[in-house]
């Protein structure tokens, strides 16, 4: 169709490409063009999280943005965080303490996370729960989710 | 839901923006961090007839300072912003107001132009541009115009900007060292707009005197509101327990906050007055003894 646009990104290392109409959201073409369907699309208005990505290193809701905006962006999905099915720290911890129980907003609590971790790699408590407080659980397992993180901070920070 | 349809545009420099702005008369809607914009569009709540996405700009991102003052890009992202040292350093207010803007993941797309044009009179920005007393300058086919906070912020959601103009850059005077600063807010929930918000700063001056005082509210009307005749109770009757608690008990009388689903206006105005106390409290707490102003002071 004409009104497609060509769309080249990186996601977890892999280059991908594909066409879309411009109104189509990122975490769309995620899950129905690229098949990744780790990435969960929740409220659709950047308010529950559980959609949220890192594009070029930094967390960002991909239900606000659009797939061609992404266009030459480095993604990372939930799926690249296990490469070869080797669990991630942080998905270790999330394991270890009991972190997820539905796993409907445990991909954006992951990548949220993530960046968390990568900007303040020793949060406090009430640090975590405000980074967290990005993402919805409507299970309300925020306990485990913030001991988990806590946990895998210092995992992470430990040296290797 | 999802957006209706749109045409597309992702220009690389201002003139091309505001070229497209101008071909579409109206019709064509500004691209930012998308983070207020792309909720509307997904609700369908906004259907404009194109996108001018800003995010290929390049030149519109940077913070620099410059001659007093800093200047940055409108697509500067609230995370550049939180830690950027020369914000931290000559705007500690915007630091701070910067950590209550929604959530990590909102910050990392997010802009400073984008939440000032939106003009949401909730949001930290515009009550900061208010109380830091800044600039912003703006961009359209007739060239450049420079406006303050209150020639800006028309309404709620309202700006004075013409359809074919944009914002490009914001301009802020660096605080004087040592100044006290604070923004307060409540929000039910961490990361949501404020029902009521207070950006305060004070500049001391020997024996407790207030050499200036700002005070100015999130959430507390339609445009952010400077609370002047309380700041004249401290500049005139210093920073004392009794001159804080006046000042709180004026700024309550100055605002006509509206009643919505979130709060009653009431309740809006007794935010006013409790924000503004712990606001300044807080701010004078701050006060550097050991910088240039406040030397004065502490001689």
């Amino acid at each position: 169709m004409s009104d497609h646009l060509p769309v080249h990104f990186t996601v977890n290392g892999q280059p991908r490409e594909g066409h879309c109409e411009p109104r189509k959201l990122l975490v769309d073409f995620l899950r129905e063009d690229l098949g990744l369907t780790g990435t969960h699309v929740g409220c659709e208005h950047g308010i529950c999280g559980a959609c949220t990505v890192l594009v070029d290193g930094e967390a960002a809701r991909s239900c606000l943005m659009l797939a061609v905006q992404a266009d030459g962006a480095e993604l990372m999905t939930v799926e690249g965080l296990a490469p070869a099915g080797r669990l991630h720290p942080l998905q270790e911890a999330f394991r270890e303490h009991h972190a997820l129980q539905c796993g409907f907003c445990t991909p954006g609590m992951l990548l949220t996370a993530l960046d968390l971790l990568r900007t303040n790699p020793r949060p406090t408590e009430d640090e975590i729960r405000h980074g967290l407080s990005a993402v919805l659980c409507r299970c309300t397992g925020y306990q485990g989710i913030v001991a988990a993180v806590a946990a895998a901070a210092a995992a992470l920070d430990r040296p290797r | 839901m999802k957006p209706a349809r749109f045409a597309y545009h992702a220009p690389a420099s201002v003139d091309e923006a505001v070229a497209l702005l101008a071909r579409y008369g109206g019709e064509a809607k500004l691209l930012a961090g998308g983070q207020s914009l792309v909720p509307l569009l997904n609700f369908r709540l906004s259907r404009p007839a194109a996108l001018v996405d800003l995010n290929r700009v390049a030149a519109l991102a940077y913070i620099r300072e410059d001659a007093g003052h800093v200047r940055l890009g409108a697509m500067t992202r609230q995370r550049a912003i939180e830690f950027s040292p020369v914000i931290r350093r000559r705007l500690p207010l915007l630091a701070e107001a910067t950590t209550l803007v929604g959530h990590l993941p909102i910050r990392t797309r997010g802009t400073i132009g984008g939440s000032l044009a939106h003009a949401d009179p909730a949001a930290e920005y515009p009550a900061a541009l208010t109380a830091l007393g800044g600039q912003v300058i703006v961009r359209g086919p007739r060239g450049e115009r420079t406006l303050v906070a209150g020639e800006l912020f028309q309404t709620y959601l309202t700006t004075t900007l013409a359809a074919d103009e944009m914002l490009v850059e914001v301009r802020l005077p660096m605080m004087p060292d040592g100044a006290g600063f604070a923004f307060e807010e409540f929000s039910r929930r961490h990361g949501d707009f404020a029902i009521v918000g207070i950006a305060a700063m004070v500049v001391g001056q020997a024996g407790g005197r207030c050499a200036a005082a700002r005070l100015v509210t999130a959430g507390a009307g339609p445009v952010p509101v400077r609370l002047r005749a309380a700041e004249e109770i401290l500049e005139r009757d210093g920073l004392s327990v009794t001159a804080v608690e006046a000042a709180a008990r004026r700024a309550a009388e100055l605002v006509d906050p509206p009643s919505d689903i979130h709060a009653s206006a009431d309740y809006r105005r007794n935010l006013t007055r409790v924000l503004t106390g712990r606001a300044l409290r807080r701010a004078i707490a701050r006060l550097d003894v050991l910088s240039p102003t406040a030397g004065e002071r502490a001689g």
